[in-house]
């Protein structure tokens, strides 16, 4: 890619990131750039390494062979809450709320521990404003609804001030109009100057903000770049889409 | 009014029992572990301020100064240093670790201070009491442990519920993974954990002391009725503890009362009972 070249901040960088489970190879030798600034889709089939991308990069698994840098700095070795710290957050698929606080607490945690706590208190109310959770602020996180722990998940994710956002999956299971909140919300976020990584299935969704798309098969990418001509590659569409599955 | 006073007289005792089950209760609930040398750790707390006291001749009371801030450096770095290293989904590692610690913590003891019982003197204090009514009198110093032991679960709820350390605490608890991404560095929220759990050893090593002869291999017993408090009180409650220390301790109180070899045993008896009949404890959950 080469970014850096034409004058452009690298904010994240994987370089030959290998990681295998067994015999199963889930990351296979991934090499991948984000630009400081960048709104990038990961589309893939299920099982195709995406899930595991995300954990190597928020450091809950670390990798076997190959190196992750953010803001130019060597992180590969890093915890994951030293990463949360420097500005890495990642929302979970399956929402992971916890679930004997409240939807305040389980925000106000990471607003103090994964940011500088000044102002802990107003910054977990701005995320819980942001993702439309402020009227349930005191109600048992255990007790929401699937929307209000995705929506949790966000608020979440926004309260540890990220630079790096990665979102895995939080528009599955949506309705329409809840996906289009959803993507306005995004749409703010980014604006607000947060780089963004969104792993999603819900295509048409994901192709709306998208500026960049990387198509994930078996741990390696196949496809990397505008939108429309990863959609029109051929490879793309016999890998990942089938003949009949396009949107 | 014998009855009465046998029934107050236990809840005192209670308090010790208690603070025995606190630290254990605390831990438990923010990393699993359960830790076999938490009676050996009350009776080196014992000797530390037998120690201190010793060298400066401070009361017993206020060793704590000294004894409380030690023994939670110790458990800071007692976690940072080796237990941490065993905490993982294996419930087995921090089983094996703690129990062999026990047996080193013990055999420590017993090569530094000899077999020979100690006692801490609080004077006064120690033999002081009051008439509520007649026919029941309250000792100054039970008192004082059972008043001790509700300020410190009562102190240890508003932290865990009202202070970002506490939400710290539970969001571990919770799940460690997502507590991490949201910053949290694991391993120095146990680490202040088992600090806090070892400050409550303290306090209950020295009250130990002052009420009771204490010798090297006294711990294990410790560690029975702190468990056992735990466990009528319901895991991961505070309150529950608390009120397990004090059942535990009217059960033993009303069994010497039945016949003097009975104390232990009725306590046992009322544990088993609880655990048969209600084996998730009488208050389950509350910090998680």
């Amino acid at each position: 890619m080469g970014y850096a070249a034409h004058g452009i901040i690298t904010m994240l960088l994987l370089d030959s990131l290998s990681k295998r489970y067994g015999a199963l190879v889930v990351t296979d030798s991934f090499s991948f750039e984000v630009a400081q600034g960048e709104f990038v889709g990961i589309l893939g089939p299920n099982g195709a390494g995406k899930t595991t991308l995300f954990n190597l990069i928020a450091g809950t698994v670390k990798p076997d062979t190959g190196t992750i840098t953010f803001q130019s700095r060597d992180i590969t070795r890093e915890g994951a809450a030293a990463r949360c710290r420097s500005g890495i957050s990642r929302s979970f698929q399956i929402p992971h709320p916890f679930v004997g606080m409240t939807v305040f607490e389980n925000v106000l945690v990471g607003a103090t521990f994964g940011r500088k706590a000044e102002g802990s208190v107003d910054y977990a109310m701005q995320a819980l404003e942001l993702s439309g959770l402020s009227k349930k602020a005191n109600q048992l996180a255990g007790s929401l609804p699937l929307l209000g722990r995705k929506r949790l998940e966000l608020a979440r994710a926004l309260a540890t001030e990220p630079r790096l956002l990665l979102l895995d999956e939080i528009a599955g299971g949506l309705t329409e109009s809840e996906c289009h909140e959803l993507l306005d919300v995004l749409r703010q976020v980014h604006a607000s100057g947060v780089t963004i990584v969104w792993i999603e299935h819900v295509v048409r969704a994901l192709l709306s903000v998208a500026q960049r798309l990387v198509v994930v098969n078996f741990g390696k990418k196949i496809a990397d770049g505008a939108p429309d001509k990863v959609m029109d590659s051929s490879e793309v569409k016999s890998v990942y889409l089938g003949e009949d599955a396009l949107v | 009014m014998g009855w009465i006073n046998i029934v107050i007289q236990g809840m005192l005792v209670g308090g010790l029992y208690a603070l025995f089950a606190t630290g254990l209760s605390l831990i438990f609930g923010v990393m699993r572990l359960v830790n076999i040398a938490h009676g050996d750790l009350i009776i080196g707390a014992a000797y530390l301020a037998y120690t201190v006291i010793q060298l400066t001749g401070l009361h017993p009371l206020a060793s704590l100064v000294v004894v409380v801030p030690a023994a939670a450096a110790f458990g800071y770095g007692l976690q940072l240093g080796i237990l941490n290293r065993t905490l993982d989904k294996d419930i087995l590692p921090p089983l094996l670790v703690t129990f062999g610690l026990s047996v080193i913590i013990q055999n420590a003891l017993l090569e530094i201070y000899s077999a020979d019982s100690r006692k801490l003197n609080a004077g006064s204090l120690e033999i002081g009491s009051f008439s509520l009514v007649p026919g029941i009198d309250i000792g100054y110093f039970p008192l004082l442990t059972f008043l001790s032991a509700i300020a410190v679960v009562w102190a240890l709820q508003v932290l865990l519920f009202h202070s970002p350390a506490g939400r710290a605490f539970r969001a571990v608890s919770d799940d460690p993974e997502v507590s991490q991404l949201m910053g949290c560095d694991n391993r120095r929220v146990y680490a202040w954990a088992m600090a806090l759990s070892m400050a409550v050893v303290a306090m209950a090593g020295v009250f130990l002391a002052v009420r009771a002869n204490f010798d090297p291999f006294m711990g294990p017993s410790r560690l029975i009725f702190g468990f056992e408090a735990v466990i009528i009180g319901g895991l991961g409650n505070l309150w529950g503890t608390l009120a397990g220390g004090i059942i535990l301790g009217v059960a033993q109180a009303v069994g010497a009362q039945i016949d003097p070899g009975w104390q232990v045993l009725a306590g046992h008896l009322v544990f088993l009972v609880i655990l048969a009949v209600r084996p998730q404890g009488l208050f389950p959950r509350g910090v998680t």
